[in-house]
């Protein structure tokens, strides 16, 4: 035999997608082509509709038409059962997509006299596979025969037969199977069906229910080994993988406000990027959900859609309270830019809340969502479940560029930096809120913890709750540290008094100097006027003295005219000028 | 249906005191092929048959190999199958009917032990 063509030959398998959602990304393609697979697994835990669907999906999507030999349950009780799915088997059945067949074994009705084999199924099964062409075929489940049929020996060989009777027609067959206490399958299904073993389970754990999902063997293919969680809704069944969808999300250079001026101004004046994961965290009653709602009505108002899931409070009770901060949440849920899901988180299984969040956020197409909390999940779930599904829905809200933002509790006996579900690596911008206890008071205060590719604030900034809104002040900071609070308010009082103190005292100098000023100019005018009477009496003096000295020579002229005498004429005296 | 009508033995004459005259016995054999299995079958029924029910039976013999769609009617998985489907209740027996006995029993012709 020939090695290296073997290896190709593996290497090139083929594989027949399911179109089970997530399934065909965890196996790198599907179910191998042409090989029978084995689905085993307890009662109730989805193996006939894992095989169901795959045949649905079969001939719907990839143009594969398929059987379904059902030994447990009959057509009609099929057809109803997979309706409720989304799935309508008539339509498919009258189009010779899909064919039924319910295989009866009842062992009352059957007596072994001699020699036998199961050729009469093997013919069935050929007519059917022939009449339509099939290329799948789904035995549900072929245990069933072991009830009816006495003789093992026989039915093994047959079974071993069949199984290769399946391959040489290059079906790609799934067998289900019972899950048994040690074996994949009560009956030991698996030493025939070697290729391909896939195992369902269905576990409760904290009374909530969680369907799982493993691939045991998948022969010349790599496949995922862990547990994943899958569900089935009424769009059938979906396969979560815990990371499939890696690391490679584009990211957006674009910011968006946090509809809190001084937040924003924190986060280099911008707020937080499109597309990044905000976790808002603190203990009790600091104001978590206020930032988120304001987030909300922030965005709302810039048109975006907003998801926001509440696990604590109803829509309702969410909308009244935020209104006693003056946010108005109620008018975006009118215009339906704003939609609430108010759940239990003890509701169902993380895996269900994983899938709920995944259908919700595509059907409403949002810009933003919000989960508050995240951390009431943890009730209801393991740790680091909790963080897987976290992870899982931050990948997934990040492939979308969706901006989120989480609230997480923090208890009071935890160190405050350490997020209860562990999320932390996940988180782009952290938030952290926090009480302040001075001087016998409870006051908020808020900082960025982190905020990955930007140069934020390392402020702790005082947080207020007032009736518009959340307020952030400055943290009062002076030579005895930040101070919050009513111990804030004091001490600016006190800043305040004095610097009132000081302004009055500008006023009065100023006061006083213009009073002077008055007294001086007063003055002035007084010694002024006194001089204005002294000057007038003076040129009163004088121009009676030069009347005199006129008058004189006057006099004299008259004498000398009369004496007939020559006098030269004296210039007459400038008073002013002397003065 | 096209069924291959191997022997079509009617007797109305009265054999077996215990059943009443219009008591007429059904019989289906199913096989594939002529195989050896389906042989013995045959040999052995038309034995039993010409033993316990003498003239009050006719035998249908319908190959699936030609006509696959004729399995489904009474649920055939294995061959070779023999349905009783007259008189009512139907009922099966499977093998190549070499256990008397059983065939008997089966058939209802014997009470169960």
């Amino acid at each position: 035999m020939n090695k290296t063509a073997s290896k190709l030959a593996i290497e090139s398998l083929q594989k027949s997608p399911s179109g089970i959602k997530g399934f065909d990304e965890i196996t790198g393609g599907g179910l191998p082509t042409g090989r029978p697979t084995l689905i085993c697994g307890g009662a109730g835990c989805g193996k006939t509709l894992f095989g169901l669907e795959f045949l649905v999906r079969g001939a719907t999507q990839f143009n594969e038409p398929g059987i379904l030999l059902s030994f447990e349950e009959t057509i009609e009780e099929l057809t109803k059962n997979v309706a409720s799915l989304g799935f309508d088997l008539e339509d498919l059945v009258k189009n010779k997509k899909i064919a039924l067949d319910y295989v009866r074994v009842e062992r009352s009705e059957i007596e072994e006299t001699g020699e036998y084999d199961l050729e009469g199924l093997f013919i069935r099964l050929a007519y059917a596979i022939d009449s339509i062409g099939a290329k799948r075929v789904v035995l549900d489940t072929i245990e069933s025969l072991f009830a009816g049929l006495p003789n093992q020996l026989i039915l093994r060989a047959e079974l071993r037969r069949l199984f290769r009777w399946l391959k040489e027609k290059g079906v790609t067959a799934i067998i289900t199977g019972e899950r048994g206490d040690k074996t994949f399958t009560r009956q030991g299904l698996e030493e025939y069906v070697s290729d391909c073993v896939i195992m369902l389970d269905h576990r409760v754990t904290e009374q909530t229910s969680t369907r799982r999902l493993r691939v045991v063997k998948y022969r010349g293919s790599t496949h995922g080994t862990n547990e994943y969680p899958f569900l089935i809704d009424e769009n059938g069944f979906s396969v979560l993988p815990v990371t499939s969808l890696g690391l490679n999300h584009t990211v957006s250079n674009k910011r968006v406000s946090s509809g809190i001026t001084l937040l924003d101004k924190m986060l280099e004046g911008k707020g937080y990027y499109r597309g990044s994961t905000v976790l808002v965290s603190g203990t009790a009653g600091v104001g978590k959900t206020s930032i988120a709602a304001h987030f909300a009505e922030a965005a709302c108002k810039r048109g975006e859609r907003v998801l926001y899931f509440c696990f604590e409070e109803s829509p309702d009770q969410l909308m009244r309270n935020m209104l006693s901060i003056g946010i108005k949440l109620e008018p975006w849920v009118q215009k339906g830019l704003l939609q609430f899901h108010a759940t239990r988180p003890t509701l169902y299984g993380l895996e269900m809340h994983l899938a709920v969040t995944h259908k919700i956020v595509n059907a409403f197409k949002p810009d933003i969502v919000i989960l508050d909390p995240v951390n009431t999940f943890v009730v209801s779930d393991k740790e680091y479940e909790v963080k897987t599904m976290l992870m899982r829905i931050v990948d997934f809200l990040k492939s979308k560029n969706i901006t989120a933002l989480f609230t997480s509790l923090t208890s009071g006996d935890t160190s405050l930096e350490n997020s209860d579900v562990g999320i932390s690596s996940l988180i782009d911008t952290w938030l952290l809120l926090r009480d302040i206890e001075l001087s016998s008071e409870r006051n908020r205060g808020m900082y960025v913890l982190k905020s990955r590719g930007m140069a934020n604030s390392n402020q702790i900034r005082e947080f207020i709750l007032t009736d518009h809104g959340v307020e952030l002040r400055e943290v009062y900071i002076g030579a005895s540290g930040g101070l919050t609070g009513s111990a804030r308010v004091a001490q600016e009082a006190l800043e305040d008094a004095e610097l009132l103190k000081r302004k009055h005292e500008i006023e009065h100098k100023k006061r006083e100097i213009e009073r002077k000023r008055k007294a001086l100019e007063s003055k002035i005018a007084t010694l002024h006027a006194d001089f204005d009477s002294e000057e007038s009496e003076a040129v009163k003096l004088i121009k009676a003295e030069q009347d005199i000295i006129k008058k004189l020579e006057q006099d004299k002229m008259e004498m000398a005219i009369s004496r007939k005498a020559v006098m030269e004429k004296r210039a007459p005296v400038n008073l002013k000028k002397s003065l | 249906m096209r069924a291959k009508e191997v022997n079509s033995e009617m007797i109305s004459k009265k054999g077996n005191p215990d059943k009443s005259a219009d008591d007429k016995w059904v019989l289906r054999l199913y096989v594939a092929g002529e195989s050896p299995k389906a042989l013995t079958a045959y040999a052995n029924l038309k034995k039993i048959c010409q033993e316990q029910l003498k003239g009050r039976y006719s035998i249908e013999i319908i190959d699936l190999l030609e006509n696959p769609q004729l399995g489904a009617e009474y649920q055939i998985l294995a061959l070779p199958t023999l349905v009783r489907k007259l008189p009512v209740p139907v009922r099966k027996i499977i093998g190549d009917l070499s256990n008397t006995e059983r065939v008997l029993v089966g058939l209802d012709i014997l009470p169960k032990n």
